[in-house]
């Protein structure tokens, strides 16, 4: 498009995609951003709701877990903390392990047992809220 | 043929070792391992929404969490969590390009710690007393 000469090897193309050396670009640095922030106020809430369940019954408590604003809270608590989590523990494993086996397969356990948190969480909150 | 010389022992550039321990770089650190408690602490937050399911199961979650181990473990993922959030809240700022002067970065190094016990306390007076009293 303009006449300024090229100053870099990188591809058009490339720098088009803005995925950069790791293939991966800025997404995550952007979700973790994005629930780190989503995280702060459901996390307050979260605390509101366990300290005010402190000390109740199963039943009180399955009946308060399971009503709608608290149930959507708490779904998206769970939500955004499993993915920030997620991303966290994928830049720890990133960090420190280097042997490449070891670990893409940490990396997949991570997906792995981060999901099967939230999944195994959402099970519990829609299971109080619908009474299958 | 002649037999190879051990490779002479180098410089490694400096580690954690070297340095002395400062409160942003200790802070650093702690927002590290913070997150990765929390990380296996949502353990007790997936056990405790499934537990709430059925009396029995409740009974379960409410012997462990009220007894000594998990008292000790409720009270650090409660401090980790917290410490780990003004951790976050510090990172938010830093994000935006402030916090970064010399008196500044230490005084919200300071606050994050102080801020996290004290709000951990605060917590947990108003759940002993939600629960109507210390045991």
């Amino acid at each position: 498009m303009s006449d300024t000469p090229v100053k870099h090897i990188r591809t058009p193309l490339s720098r088009v995609r803005g995925l950069g050396a790791a293939h991966s670009g800025t997404g995550h640095f952007w979700r973790q951003r994005l629930t780190a922030v989503a995280n702060i106020p459901l996390t307050i809430a979260a605390i509101v709701i366990f300290i005010m369940l402190l000390g109740r019954n199963q039943a009180a408590v399955a009946q308060i877990l399971g009503s709608a604003p608290v149930a959507i809270i708490m779904l998206l608590f769970i939500a955004s903390i499993t993915m920030h989590m997620r991303i966290g523990m994928q830049v720890i494993i990133e960090d420190y392990v280097h042997d490449e086996i070891a670990k893409l397969v940490l990396i997949m356990a991570n997906s792995f047992f981060t999901i099967a948190i939230a999944l195994t969480s959402a099970y519990g909150i829609l299971k109080l809220s619908f009474g299958l | 043929m002649a037999a190879t010389k051990a490779p002479a022992a180098r410089p490694l550039s400096p580690h954690l070792q070297i340095y002395k321990p400062m409160l942003t770089m200790m802070m650093s650190i702690v927002h590290r391992v913070s997150g990765f408690g929390l990380y296996f602490g949502t353990l007790l937050l997936a056990w405790w929404l499934i537990a709430a399911v059925s009396p029995s199961s409740y009974a379960r979650f409410e012997w462990f969490a009220g007894s000594i181990i998990g008292r000790l473990i409720l009270f650090g993922y409660t401090w980790a969590l917290i410490h780990h959030m003004l951790g976050g809240i510090r990172h938010l700022i830093w994000d935006t390009g402030r916090g970064f002067g010399p008196s500044e970065r230490e005084w919200l190094a300071a606050a994050n710690l102080i801020g996290s016990i004290a709000i951990t306390v605060l917590l947990w007076i108003f759940g002993l007393l939600a629960m109507g009293g210390p045991l």
